[in-house]
């Protein structure tokens, strides 16, 4: 969703207006205060980090309202802020589909997900997963997909950053950029290391709490303008624009058959690949409850539905204020709308405050994902696989802060990699391949007693595997003006979203592996975790000491 | 957590026989409640944000007519989208407060009596 591409095309026409919006300084400034308040935070909050339930899960001494905080601040990417802000501003009606995916996605995670989890698992979706069936083999196939999942979601960050620093900073060269995503993974490198679970939790509530206020101001700020009153807005964009589509959907996905297909496709994607993101399942274990759990998602659902609404509200201000040809013409295209309108509306200084917010998101967004990807290597993999159990949780933290300096170095790498191709599709594929190769296995597990190892592996690998093998075949990456890979063809798949075929296929293929396989698992296991998954028995006096 | 998810081998927690518990009335309450309220909710809630995905991708002239000034069905069917978002997630939890959570502990501070040493894990949260 971050046109980094179209930004470094445009650099050289617009590096005097890119000056005249705001100043990189202050930006940079603003960020500076972020940082220093968070490593504060961080610092203190590291001091009780002893064991790996502290450190993978914060201890579980979050509440419920404080989990829900930092759901919401994992949750939001600067994609979400920025991108749907842009697509609202130039896609009208289209950039709002985006966000309501998003937001109904959490009912899945509520009703079916959350307090079954946080009542069998431990530290890993691998935990829930591998409960009651053979331990191997379902345990290194969901830490293969949680490690996928996180790989292409942290690359998709990384790279966009590289975008908002020619955005926001007015770095254009690619040294320049270069350096500025060192830092941050640098820097994330220290939050994760340091702060464990806890810390990383309490960057996401700072960054939360700032990226939503300041949103809510943005928003009254609009709505100020035009009376408070809705349509007055919808007016103003429709007049500013010239184009009353705005206010109705079709202008980007409603092309041709295939792109109504694609929109389809994503839209499944969205709604089911949420409730099984490996970094927000983690998160319901950083609460000592599964009440707490449920709170959590609760209050995630309020926060992220606010929020989606006020980008409502700001994406239609810009069109209306802003205009998609001043938007489109700004380094950072579509990316621009959020920034310019703050600039339109409280000069630099609120254009600074939602610049180093944007930055404090890819940083949170980036340390949640890491700790998570780390978290499964020690945990389900070293621990659990190479050792067989056989390590103590103190040689366990000790691999798994390894891993995080491991991980944080090939983002840094990946980050620098990716500038200036053309990574936004990895975002929607991270969700399709947690709905594809996450979910099935979840909700088997979870509620079909006879569903058994052998439907496990198929359903994940399965999920996995065609998710991002029809990604590969299709335009994003061969065949368009717009693919990653130029010059070459061998897009035979039309979507750029595989979950519609994907999807289905995994939840198909967790069946046929069940009802083919001779083994039956162990009653008893399946019995426990029924019990457990309901009861909280056993889960809830996990800390207190 | 008595059989940690990492051992196999279920130690202290062959001591419960969950078959047993699973079994009870109480238990076999407590799923029936949990699950006639989350599946079909599930099931509604996915049918009414696929028939919105599908008016939004296929119905656009639909989706355009004018309600309020400017304001038309397709921006009102998306802002209840998030009505009933909010709506049915304040069910659940009232539900969930009433009818699910007195069954849940009372379960749970049973089994939690009758075997005392098994649920108390010993590798999570002790300093």
């Amino acid at each position: 969703m971050i046109p980094v591409h179209s930004a470094a095309l445009r650099v050289p026409l617009q590096t005097a207006e890119t000056t005249n919006v705001g100043s990189p300084l202050l930006n940079m400034a603003i960020f500076g205060v972020f940082v220093a308040i968070t490593l504060v935070v961080v610092l203190r909050a590291s001091r009780n980090n002893k064991t790996a339930a502290d450190y993978y899960a914060a201890g579980r001494s979050f509440t419920g309202g404080q989990n829900g905080t930092a759901i919401a601040g994992d949750y939001l990417s600067a994609a979400s802020f920025l991108g749907i802000v842009g697509a609202i501003a130039i896609n009208g009606y289209d950039g709002f589909l985006y966000s309501i995916g998003f937001l109904v996605a959490w009912l899945v995670a509520l009703l079916l997900v959350a307090e079954l989890l946080r009542n069998t698992g431990k530290f890993t979706m691998a935990d829930v997963l591998s409960f009651r069936l053979k331990q191997r083999p379902v345990r290194i196939a969901a830490a293969i997909t949680t490690l996928a999942v996180c790989f292409f979601y942290l690359l998709a960050q990384m790279a966009g950053a590289g975008g908002l620093v020619s955005l926001l900073l007015g770095i254009n060269d690619r040294l320049g950029q270069s350096i500025v995503i060192t830092v941050v993974g640098v820097l994330m490198i220290m939050y994760v290391l340091i702060g464990g679970m806890k810390g990383t939790t309490w960057v996401q509530i700072i960054k939360a709490c700032l990226l939503i206020a300041g949103a809510f101001i943005m928003t009254v700020w609009v709505l100020a303008l035009h009376g408070f009153n809705l349509s007055t807005l919808l007016g103003a964009a429709i007049e500013t624009s010239g184009n009353a589509a705005i206010t109705s959907p079709g202008l980007q996905y409603g092309l041709t058959s295939v792109t109504r297909l694609d929109f389809l496709s994503l839209a499944l994607a969205l709604v089911l690949g949420t409730a099984a993101l490996p970094h927000v399942l983690m998160r319901f274990y950083t609460v000592p409850t599964a009440k707490e759990a449920r709170r959590s998602v609760v209050w995630a659902i309020w926060l992220i539905g606010a929020f989606y609404l006020f980008t409502l509200v700001l994406g239609y201000g810009a069109s209306a204020l802003i205009g998609s040809e001043r938007i489109l013409a700004a380094p950072g295209g579509v990316n621009s709308a959020a920034p310019l309108l703050a600039f339109e509306l409280g000069g630099s200084i609120l254009l600074g405050l939602i610049s180093a917010v944007a930055f404090a998101t890819i940083l949170a967004v980036v340390a949640g994902l890491t700790i998570t990807a780390a978290a499964s290597f020690a945990h389900d993999i070293y621990a659990s696989v190479i050792r067989k159990g056989k390590v103590n949780p103190d040689g366990e933290v000790k691999v798994a802060r390894r891993t995080v300096i491991v991980i944080g170095l090939l983002s840094i790498a990946g980050g620098i990699g990716a500038q200036g191709q053309n990574v936004a599709f990895l975002v929607a594929l991270a969700f399709a391949v947690a709905a594809s190769a996450n979910l099935p296995t979840i909700l088997y597990s979870l509620f079909w007693k006879r569903f058994n190892t052998q439907g496990a592996v198929w359903s994940m690998y399965g999920g996995l595997g065609s998710a991002i093998l029809l990604i590969a075949l299709s335009p994003v990456v061969s065949g368009s003006e717009r693919s990653m890979i130029q010059g070459a063809d061998f897009s035979v798949f039309p979507l750029s979203n595989p979950g519609i075929v994907s999807i289905p296929l995994a939840f198909f293929l967790g069946w046929l592996g069940t009802v083919l396989s001779r083994t039956t698992e162990d009653p008893m296991k399946q019995a426990e975790m029924e019990v457990r998954s309901l009861t909280g028995v056993g889960a809830e006096k996990a800390t207190d000491h | 957590m008595g059989s940690h998810p990492v051992e196999p081998d279920p130690g202290p927690g062959a001591a419960v026989d969950f078959t047993e518990v699973q079994q009870t009335e109480q238990f076999k309450e407590l799923r029936k409640r949990h699950r006639s309220f989350v599946f079909p909710m599930a099931v509604f809630f996915l049918l009414w944000y696929f028939a919105y995905v599908l008016l939004a991708d296929y119905a656009h002239d639909f989706m355009a007519t004018p309600v309020l000034g400017n304001i038309n069905i397709g921006i009102l069917l998306g802002l209840l989208q998030f009505v009933s978002t909010f709506g049915i997630t304040m069910w659940y939890v009232s539900y969930a407060n009433r009818r699910l959570d007195p069954i849940a502990s009372s379960i749970r501070h049973e089994l939690e009596e009758a075997a005392p040493d098994v649920f108390i894990d010993p590798a999570g949260g002790k300093k």
